[in-house]
């Protein structure tokens, strides 16, 4: 049996398989060191250095994504020089835009003041869109830090609106690049890429474009990855807050990869689509039908009452009418004609239980094996 | 499927042929994507469109509409000739080599050149890097089925796939891509005309009796019924009196629509149910609110042959009914009490008659959900099929010789016309339709046509063209895209103001009564 790898993290010894990073062994045993720009399934970058860490012997602090772990290492996640770090990254970021959770700054005169160029932006005189579901709200709560100890620097960007699906407010971007990742290695679209560099960076489509004229699917795998407020859903921005939706896991009903998705509900309404992370087949993607083509469940053209044809018009029934009609001439026709003058097609987008009692429907009551669906078609 | 999703990442070669996968499977081409450009995994693209996917693609073969036939055997050819196949694989796991093998001799390369358009270099390096592969994996959609040889098609993948081992293990399989939520659970769930739930043949006398005991009810039909394909024609001819139709729109994707509309004219009475009155719901006798997938719990299997759950998010508008109820309410009312108080107890029902399906309960896909056959309640699922052996035992090589599309192009019809989805809409576009953003994107019917059969025909990207076949013509909008081949155009058949399918071919592949949707002749004019 080969020698076990094993390191110390927090004073406890753990062990690890050569390959595995910090933040990997960390993870794998329940030790939370915080992310920004970490994106499962894809290559670390190293980009926002909140997840650095003590390792003994170490000249500086190393980033636990991309260090390797090695036998005898010796680590601390919350070290006093850990959390000074941390604290400064996050006293830098929100210094950078317009991240206005109200945990930017307490004095009256600076908030109201900051509020107001914010609007001025945004055109919202509400908090930031995610407010409540961002992971820079939730490490600068966790490491008590405003954003008032730097100047806030210029907005270098204007937001992008011109698509129908996802709006990219440069504003509230940190530049952490996970948008970057999904986009290329994870849905492999090869849409968007850092451009510019230092202060100017910023994630840009096809040479700087809007997205919409550029290889961009709108599959919104972009949207999902973005820790901060910077990419939204177009329509759900500032009308869905965690605290006013709830969420239901189903299967999409677009194609056969049966993603798992989450469906954002409000007030009777799907607002909201979601991928469920971490579970196949999908792992969190989406496709842009599936993410953004959900109006068709409250559209005005849904059918709401039975119709029955009368004088070549439709007229609404009630169910007891319409069954009855129902019942009434296919029985008839059945006793005229033979079971198999009747076909029944079932269907592909309708559930398997729904699928079986059509089969049982069939076969059972009209005594006809004339059953099919759109497979062929 | 015969693998699963995930495990297309583990494959050394993905052949790809006769799905753009990056439309019609988004997700499900990221793994795709993701193997080539980060796992060093190798694609083999057969596909006459430049589709996305041909910037992934190491080899790339365009070949002639309705010729797969011939590459697949061209291909059997080289690995055969050059003796790269899996000896072990075809003595132990098939039979029928020898016949298969006498059938391809005449597919050399330059002979299938001469049919395919493939240059003869470049299938036999295909056909290297295919059998050369520790595991492959084919992925094959409608491009594949949608033929007059369409079955054909399938077998000559299979026999591919088996001549070269690559079956029954991660990364390889022969692996159809399902393009509607649960068309393989209906096919599953017995909404075929042949068999019961789980491929119980309705011929089996003693599956019917079975079924007879299970239902409590008598003389069940064992007869094969009608197919789809076959009931439009019936209704044409009278013989079929009355259509029962949920949630499918025939008259936006039956080929050749003319015909298709006049003969549900002919029917004594439709009954359509559906969620919106669409096409094919206007010249409904009766027409029957139905829930959405958003207002309603059940299960949908994928295309890996994954049960999953769907949950109720949200109240259907006004007095949408699930659909099951509907049917029960039918039922009852012609005398066959059918009553369920949920969905989970049909499931429980379906299960006990359903081997493939008697191991799984709505308990144990709460999480993740589970791949057929499932046996039992302690079974694990099945990701990977035929890892043993196969359904019948042995798998069966098929000999099968190249025969051409039922249409061919002349001096009237002087162009190819195939058919598709793209990516912003779906199937008939009842559902995509309602989202501005998706109409926003793709907003109307259009002509694919290369650049250079644009020069030809004089005809400028934007202008609006009147497309005829021998069925039917419709007008669309030309696009000029170095997507379509020269000779080929492409039409979205979403579009029910210009459907594509009033000029598509109803001719049938014998066996699987699939249409011809990839393959007719048409002629382009400048709209008047």
């Amino acid at each position: 049996m080969a020698a076990q790898h094993l390191m110390i993290i927090n004073g406890n010894e753990f062990p690890f398989t050569p390959g595995e990073t910090i933040l990997d062994v960390a993870r794998s045993h329940a030790i939370d060191i915080p992310t920004l720009c970490h994106l499962k399934d894809t290559m670390p970058t190293g980009a926002c250095r909140i997840c650095v860490v003590d390792v003994r012997g170490a000249r500086n602090l190393l980033p636990a994504c991309v260090t390797p772990a090695a036998a005898d290492m010796i680590v601390q996640t919350e070290s006093p020089a850990v959390v000074r770090a941390r604290r400064l990254i996050l006293q830098l970021l929100l210094s950078s835009g317009n991240h206005n959770c109200a945990v930017r700054g307490s004095d009256g005169q600076d908030w109201t003041s900051f509020q107001l160029a914010v609007h001025n932006d945004d055109g919202s005189s509400e908090l930031c869109p995610v407010w409540g579901d961002c992971r820079l709200q939730d490490l600068a709560y966790r490491y008590q830090v405003s954003g008032e100890r730097f100047a806030s620097t210029e907005i270098a960007y204007p937001m992008e609106t011109v698509n129908p699906f996802i709006v990219r407010d440069f504003s509230r971007c940190i530049q952490c690049g996970r948008c970057v990742q999904a986009c290329n290695e994870i849905q492999v679209n090869n849409a968007i890429h850092v451009g510019y560099r230092g202060a100017k960076a910023k994630i840009i489509a096809a040479g700087d474009r809007p997205l919409k004229d550029s290889d961009c699917v709108f599959c919104g795998e972009c949207v999902q990855a973005c820790p901060v407020g910077a990419l939204v859903e177009k329509d759900a921005r500032y009308k869905v807050r965690p605290w006013t939706e709830r969420k239901v896991r189903t299967t999409c009903s677009y194609c056969g990869v049966g993603c798992q998705m989450h469906l954002h509900v409000q007030e009777n309404r799907v607002v909201k689509v979601s991928g469920v992370e971490a579970r196949t087949p999908n792992f969190g993607s989406l496709c842009v039908k599936g993410r953004f083509g959900f109006d068709f469940i409250h559209a005005p053209q849904r059918l709401t009452v039975p119709l029955i044809r009368e004088n070549g018009q439709f007229r609404e029934a009630g169910w007891d009418e319409a069954l009855d009609l129902v019942a009434e001439r296919l029985g008839g026709i059945k006793q005229s004609h033979g079971p198999d003058s009747i076909g029944v097609l079932t269907s592909a987008r309708i559930t398997n239980e729904e699928n079986y009692i059509a089969n049982k429907f069939a076969r059972a009551v009209l005594k006809t094996n004339n059953i099919d669906h759109c497979a062929r078609l | 499927m015969t693998t699963t999703i995930g495990d297309i990442e583990d494959a050394e070669v993905i052949l790809v042929t006769g799905s753009n996968t990056t439309e019609n499977h988004p997700v499900l081409s990221r793994h795709v994507k993701r193997a080539v450009a980060f796992k060093g995994a190798k694609l083999i693209l057969v596909d006459p469109r430049r589709i996305k996917l041909a910037q992934f693609a190491h080899l790339w073969l365009r070949q002639n509409l309705g010729t797969d036939v011939a590459w697949l055997n061209g291909m059997m050819h080289v690995i055969i000739s050059e003796d790269l196949y899996d000896r072990d694989f075809v003595e132990s796991r098939t039979e029928g080599f020898e016949e298969m093998k006498k059938m391809v001799e005449k597919f050399t390369p330059e002979f299938v050149e001469q049919i395919t358009g493939v240059p003869a270099a470049d299938l036999a390096a295909a056909a290297r890097l295919y059998a050369g592969a520790k595991a492959a994996s084919i992925l094959y959609c409608m491009g594949i089925t949608q033929h007059t040889h369409g079955t054909d098609n399938v077998k000559s993948l299979a026999n591919l796939a088996m001549l070269c081992g690559h079956m029954g293990k991660p990364g390889g399989g022969v692996n159809p891509l399902r393009g509607q939520n649960n068309v393989q659970g209906a096919c599953d769930m017995g909404g075929l005309p042949n068999v019961y739930s789980g491929y119980q043949a309705v011929s089996d006398l003693a599956i019917a009796k079975k079924m007879e005991e299970a239902w409590g009810v008598k003389d069940l039909p064992t007869k094969p019924g009608l197919t789809v394909t076959q009931m439009v024609p019936k209704a044409h001819e009278g013989e079929l009196k009355a259509l029962y139709i949920i949630g499918e729109n025939p008259l936006v994707s039956d080929p050749d629509l003319n015909h298709a509309e006049e003969s549900l004219k002919h029917l004594d009475f439709l009954v359509v149910q559906d969620i919106f009155l669409t096409e094919t719901a206007e010249l409904a006798d009766v027409v029957l609110p139905a829930k959405s997938f958003a207002e309603k719990d059940g299960t949908f299997s994928n295309t890996e042959r994954r049960v999953q759950r769907i949950r109720k998010a949200v109240d259907p508008p006004g007095q949408a009914k699930d659909d099951w109820e509907i049917l029960c309410e039918v039922a009852t009312r012609m005398g066959f009490e059918m009553r369920y108080e949920s969905s989970e107890e049909i499931f429980d029902e379906l299960a006990r008659v359903t081997p493939s399906y008697s191991g799984i309960s709505y308990g144990r896909i709460e999480k993740d959900g589970l791949h057929w056959p499932c046996p039992t309640p302690e079974h694990p699922g099945t990701p990977i099929l035929h890892r043993e052996q196969f359904t019948r035992g042995k798998g069966l090589f098929h000999a099968i010789d190249y025969t051409p599309p039922a249409e061919q192009t002349d001096d009237e019809y002087p162009l190819y016309l195939t058919t598709g989805r793209v990516l912003y809409h779906y199937h008939t576009g009842t559902m995509t339709m309602k989202t501005e953003g998706l109409n926003e994107r793709v907003p109307e019917c259009f002509v694919e046509i290369s650049p250079r059969d644009a020069a030809l025909y004089e005809l400028n990207d934007g202008e609006a063209v009147e497309i005829a076949s021998r069925r039917g013509k419709i007008r669309a909008r030309i696009q000029v895209s170095d997507k379509a081949v020269s000779g080929t155009v492409f039409i979205p058949f979403h579009f029910a103001k210009a459907a594509a399918n009033r000029l598509t071919n109803a001719q049938l592949d014998p066996v699987s009564k699939i249409p011809e949707y990839k393959v007719c002749a048409v002629r382009l004019s400048r709209a008047a």
